[in-house]
């Protein structure tokens, strides 16, 4: 027990620990706890923040797989999660899947999508990528919209309230729980991702793939299975907004989220999944905060003023993210923890 | 064969204005590397600027033209120096989100000041009308042709003939060298983003004339990334060329294939789909560099 100020792993097992002491599980439980407790403390309109922000998180890190760890830079992430949302909502709907059964469906299916969209990253990558996956947004988007008959089209489609046996998962309470644990456990599974063999390949993919592919990395396969991981993430996170609400619409998806995903990557810090969490939790809380302040500057300034502060308060955040910290709140956080671990000495003994 | 006629010189129009905000994001990429998300987004404020010196400050068009050209110079300036300066050297990603992010604000600030409201200006432009056998030309699209063509033949020149031109040029090619021969490379940065929005502003004027201004021209911004994906994303000539046959290939397809499909709306998806065959088939476009890489 105690705060460590260098690094002292004496063994394998101690070296690769994502929480190496005592403390830092005590940390761990403490948050669960709080966090699965919330339901008590908060009203209905708190959860469903915190829903979203669970839905935002598992997103986000999808993305960051994809384009924090291997570099495959993907501004179609909403359009992904909406091949998800809707496979999971016309299986509930139509076929009266359950919907523990629509949703693994949904996220193999969004990650289907993201491997036959991810096809143009083997030969393309930077810009050339991005615009790939712009337009990859917009078709998807076209095509749900053309498949009438199955999608609902523009009207949007009607879906059974969720639930598992029969524990329904319509309240807002349920519905946290069930978020939130798929959010802790997508986390756990983003962690230790990158950890593996596939993980590191993505992060040397990342640093230079030329480099990479002389080791023997396939980028064949590597950029295809993060391609492939990302959607997955981005289809979960689909099918649980959709479920959410009950409700499928193309509105739920549009392309201002696909870079609003990535806005949260890079105002937590690329390439670490606390990092992601950081972002999408600080990107919500502004969201809110916007949504707060739109009416009242709204009955201040002009009717549009709440709709600009939205867009003007996004480009922003962003842009100041980029110059002053670009590598996020979590290079922040770091520092934080450094501060109070070393104190009150300001150097490590090796790290 | 009037009808497919019709529809072909209506797209070489519309294709020539592509080209012309087309080359506005070339002409950055070019000379700072810069890949700028924003460029549909001055032409989104090109179309309100019309709007606001034509309609309630009632100027005459060129006058009204000179001050849309004012603007967008300084619009420039600040935003090279606020925005990518800082950014200079940093990698691709953080430099194209700064771009997303100018194109959001730019887009609030469209709405703040002028409401996303559609503003209609149609007739306020000089009218000519051409009618070569059957086929018309609307007289919008006749002055977007000819406006397109001198801009671009003004910046033919500028790049041959003026000492800034020739300068943008060198960077293009070799910073390094550029640097060592005493060009300040800001300045060339600081001109490609003036020239960028001066071409993005007139343009919008040129699409706001014919079809008003409104919030949904930003979108033209990515027929222009699909207009420089096919031209090849360094080639100012390709640009030109590629926005000719986009504006022509939208145009036939639209009206040949929209009556086929339930929804419509062919004309929307079909930059994204020029895009994606493009880029997997030929990524480097039509007439651009097939950049050699080494570790």
């Amino acid at each position: 027990m105690g705060l460590h100020s260098g690094t002292f792993h004496e063994n394998y097992a101690q070296d690769m620990a994502i929480f190496p002491t005592k403390l830092h599980w005590g940390f761990l439980l403490a948050f669960l706890i709080l966090l699965f407790t919330c339901p008590l403390f908060f009203s209905d309109r708190i959860l469903t923040i915190m829903t979203m922000m669970g839905i935002a998180v598992i997103s986000v890190h999808g993305l960051n797989i994809l384009t924090g760890f291997c570099d495959q830079i993907s501004i179609g992430h909403a359009g992904f999660m909406a091949v998800g949302g809707y496979t999971s909502a016309v299986l509930c709907a139509k076929l009266g899947l359950p919907f523990w059964a629509a949703l693994p469906c949904g996220a193999l299916a969004a990650g289907i999508a993201g491997l036959f969209f991810g096809l143009p990253s083997l030969k393309i990558k930077g810009f050339y990528l991005i615009m790939a996956t712009i337009a990859a947004h917009f078709i998807i988007i076209w095509t749900i919209i053309q498949l009438r008959g199955i999608t609902g089209g523009t009207d949007g489609l009607a879906v059974p309230s969720p639930a598992i046996g029969g524990l329904s998962l319509s309240s807002k309470t349920n519905y946290f729980y069930l978020v939130m644990i798929i959010a802790c456990f997508a986390t756990l599974l983003a962690k230790n991702i990158v950890r593996t063999r596939a993980g590191r390949a993505f992060i040397a993919i990342r640093d230079n793939d030329l480099a990479a592919e002389v080791m023997g990395i396939s980028l064949w396969s590597y950029k295809l299975q993060a391609f492939f991981i990302g959607c997955v993430y981005a289809g979960v996170a689909g099918a649980l907004l959709i479920h959410y609400f009950s409700f499928a619409s193309t509105d739920q998806f549009p392309f201002f989220d696909s870079v609003w995903y990535l806005g949260m990557l890079i105002v937590g810090g690329m390439g670490s999944t606390t990092g992601a969490i950081f972002g999408a939790v600080a990107l919500r809380l502004l969201d809110e905060v916007v949504t707060m302040a739109g009416p009242v500057l709204s009955a201040a300034v002009a009717p549009q003023a709440a709709a600009s502060l939205a867009l003007i308060s996004h480009g922003l955040i962003i842009i100041i993210f980029l110059i002053f910290e670009p590598r996020g709140l979590y290079h922040r956080w770091e520092i934080i923890k450094a501060y109070f671990r070393l104190w009150p000495y300001s150097h490590e003994v090796a790290e | 064969m009037t009808f497919f006629l019709q529809l072909v010189v209506t797209g070489l129009a519309q294709g020539m204005v592509y080209a012309l905000i087309a080359i506005g994001f070339v002409i950055i990429l070019k000379c700072s590397e810069v890949f700028n998300i924003a460029q549909g987004h001055f032409v989104l404020i090109g179309g309100y600027l019309g709007y606001t010196f034509l309609v309630p400050f009632g100027l005459p068009i060129w006058v009204a033209l000179g001050m849309a050209i004012v603007t967008a110079i300084i619009m420039g300036l600040l935003i090279e120096r606020l925005i990518l300066r800082p950014l200079l050297g940093e990698p691709v990603l953080a430099v194209i989100m700064a771009t997303i992010a100018l194109a959001t604000i730019l887009g609030g600030l469209a709405t703040l000041l002028w409401g996303g409201e559609y503003k209609p200006y149609h007739g306020l432009l000089p009218s000519i009308s051409l009618k070569i056998g059957a086929v018309s030309l609307p007289s919008e699209s006749l002055i977007g042709l000819i406006v397109s063509v001198i801009c671009v033949a003004l910046l033919m020149l500028l790049f041959r003939y003026t000492k800034i031109g020739l300068a943008m040029r060198a960077t293009a090619e070799d910073l390094q060298v550029v640097q060592s021969l005493g060009i300040r490379a800001t300045t060339v940065y600081a001109v490609s983003w003036i020239i960028a929005c001066v071409v993005g502003v007139i343009g919008g004027i040129l699409v706001g004339g014919v079809s008003g201004a409104h919030i949904e021209l930003a979108n033209i911004g990515i027929k222009a990334f699909a207009v420089v994906l096919l031209g090849g994303v360094n080639s100012i000539g390709g640009a030109i060329v590629a926005g000719i046959i986009l504006g022509m290939l939208e145009n036939v397809a639209a009206g040949y294939l929209d009556p086929l499909l339930p929804g419509g709306g062919l004309a929307q998806i079909f930059p994204f789909i020029v895009m994606i065959i493009v880029l997997i088939f030929r990524p480097y476009g039509l007439f651009g560099l097939v950049r050699i890489e080494r570790i």
